[in-house]
């Protein structure tokens, strides 16, 4: 009886402390989209009004002229597509010689995925932008799309998913005389479907929230994404707290779509990708 | 003729098998190029680029001439007092990030690991700021602790704190940092969590049932079987985190702007400023391969600690 007392108040505690950490957690956001309905005079009033008894629904329409944020979110959208299609494609059909395939220098190559899987960008990016403006890439929004789209942990990623499908499944298929092409698109992706759903977020939120990369490479005010496009919004009118904090909310939004639908294989990718290194 | 004709056959099949092994050659790399070629061309060139580039002198200007400097951008490294900060700064932000993160991130998957409801639910909320743009939640951030105006202030004068701190933009350094620091956590600890979950999924229910059975108290029963069985998992944590804190770059931009007077400077702001500022390409690289080295030597510690795990 005692025993059962003491779980059940333990068990307040767990659900108290939960609340108050998610509450603090959740608070910039909510303080985002408080603001984000307010005049800038009454951002920082004090004591504060959650929710603004006058909301300015207008710094939702006054952001889409004060900065051309349609263009910044279309430029995005493209390159978040085209990004994650390729890294899809290119990374589940690498991934298949990999784990199903043998021949010559298969250990070799993907060694060089892995030396390099923790190596961070920030090491080779000065020498890769040099490389690309080289090649006339500078200021293009496809120099982006070589950046990203073919990463080592993507490769990575689907090799472990595809390490885990009996090999005896691509035998028998080839007795049956599917080619190698075929036993890819007819058997290995559709088997693939939650790794290619967590590479998808993955890339998906990376390349969407990117802002070292855009700023090294897009300068031209037609051709900068979301990020770029709001961090500058951000250095030229400070003090436009209540538009600063609408263009913010709608800079969430996608990825919180995104990451709310997919979120189930999101942390089952970290889990397995995470554990195994 | 039989005896001429055997090598022939065998011969024969020789050719064959070597041109299904050729075929079977072309088919496996058919698959790996269309990735390979990207990542060789826009990754692995750099890479090798980079560590040239070190040794190498050059303004980026095709009119002026690339020059081999040796060692010389290393030797202008150590006595660049803003590299010497700025390998401090990367460094006390990554050895106080760290196991502060661990902690929070710790803590969270146990209290999530329990059999509550809306468990999803609180999961979300926690790992929500980790896929948050940057720029959003820095912007938001800075406003909260806007030291004139800020409701985090507002918050401490109203609780009769005197000489409010000024968070980003204090001239006490750690001040700064500590404002840093506290965001760092708040951003990371939701990705580690799941980590750490996942982690939690592979402790013995039984060695718990065990400690009970001897009477082991809840804190007894985290420092004695959780924490031990969680080894592995605390390593890879403690590997990522590191790495993540070395590279970083958009959170000091953000929040404190490398200030005041550049006392929050980091090392891959300075990697930066040397290339796109002052146009030292050569220099800006050496910087590079020190971050480079930093990470080679977590990765090695890595590689040593899983191999004694695993032995």
């Amino acid at each position: 009886m005692k025993e059962k007392s003491g779980i059940t108040g333990g068990r307040i505690a767990v659900y108290v402390i939960l609340i108050l950490l998610s509450v603090l957690t959740i608070i910039p956001f909510a303080w985002m989209l408080s603001a984000s309905l307010k005049l800038n005079k009454d951002v920082f009033a004090w004591p504060m009004e959650w929710i603004p008894s006058n909301p300015q629904w207008a710094n939702y329409i006054n952001i889409w002229t004060k900065i051309p944020l349609l263009k910044y979110i279309g430029n995005t959208a493209i390159l978040t597509v085209v990004v994650t299609l390729l890294q899809l494609l290119t990374s589940s059909f690498a991934a298949y010689a990999f784990a199903k395939l043998r021949f010559w220098g298969r250990n070799l190559l993907f060694l060089g995925y892995i030396a390099t899987i923790a190596m961070p960008w920030q090491v080779y990016m000065v020498p890769q932008f040099m490389m690309m403006s080289g090649m006339g890439l500078n200021d293009k929004l496809i120099a982006m799309v070589c950046l990203q789209a073919f990463s080592a942990f993507g490769v990575f990623l689907m090799k472990q998913f595809y390490d885990g499908i009996p090999d005896e499944l691509c035998e028998a298929a080839r007795i049956d005389g599917l080619s190698e092409y075929g036993i890819w698109a007819k058997i290995m992706l559709p088997l693939s479907k939650p790794s290619l759903a967590t590479l998808t977020i993955f890339t998906f939120v990376n390349t969407w929230n990117d802002f070292l990369g855009p700023l090294l490479y897009l300068h031209t005010d037609s051709k900068k994404t979301l990020q770029l496009g709001l961090r500058m919004f951000i250095g030229q009118y400070s003090a436009e707290y209540g538009l600063i904090m609408a263009a913010s909310v709608v800079a969430l939004i996608p990825v919180l779509i995104v990451f709310l639908a997919l979120q189930k294989y999101f942390v089952q990718g970290i889990a397995s990708s995470g554990l195994k290194g | 003729m039989q005896t001429t004709q055997r090598p022939a056959v065998s011969e024969a099949v020789a050719k064959s098998r070597k041109k299904r092994e050729l075929i079977k050659n072309v088919v496996a790399y058919s698959f790996i190029a269309p990735n390979f070629v990207g990542f060789a061309v826009f990754t692995l060139v750099p890479m090798v680029m980079a560590v040239a580039l070190a040794f190498l002198s050059w303004d980026g200007s095709t009119n002026n001439p690339i020059t081999f400097v040796g060692i010389q951008n290393f030797i202008d490294l150590f006595q660049d007092a803003k590299f010497r900060q700025a390998l401090i700064n990367t460094v006390a932000y990554a050895v106080i990030t760290v196991p502060l993160t661990m902690a929070a991130s710790l803590g969270l998957a146990i209290l999530l690991n329990q059999q509550i409801r809306a468990r999803n639910f609180f999961r979300t909320m926690m790992f929500f700021p980790y896929v948050a743009s940057m720029v959003a939640v820095t912007a938001v951030w800075n406003m909260l602790f806007n030291p004139a105006m800020g409701p985090v202030n507002m918050i401490l004068s109203g609780l009769g704190v005197e000489n409010l701190p000024r968070w980003s933009v204090d001239n006490n350094w750690f001040i700064c940092m500590g404002t840093v620091i506290l965001f760092s956590i708040w951003k990371f600890m939701g990705y580690y969590m799941i980590i750490y979950l996942a982690g939690l999924q592979g402790v013995n229910p039984d060695l718990y049932e065990a400690a009970a059975l001897d009477g082991a108290s809840p804190w007894q029963r985290f420092w004695y079987v959780t924490l031990p069985q969680l080894r592995p998992t605390t390593f890879f944590v403690t590997v990522m985190l590191t790495i993540q804190c070395f590279k970083v770059y958009d959170i000091f931009l953000m929040i404190t702007n490398f200030g005041p007077g550049g006392k929050t400077r980091v090392l891959v702001g300075n990697i930066y400023e040397a290339a796109f500022t002052s146009r030292k390409f050569g220099y800006s690289s050496a910087i590079a391969m020190v971050l480079f080295v930093l990470v080679l030597i977590v990765t090695l510690v890595q590689f040593r600690g899983e191999k004694s795990m695993n032995e």
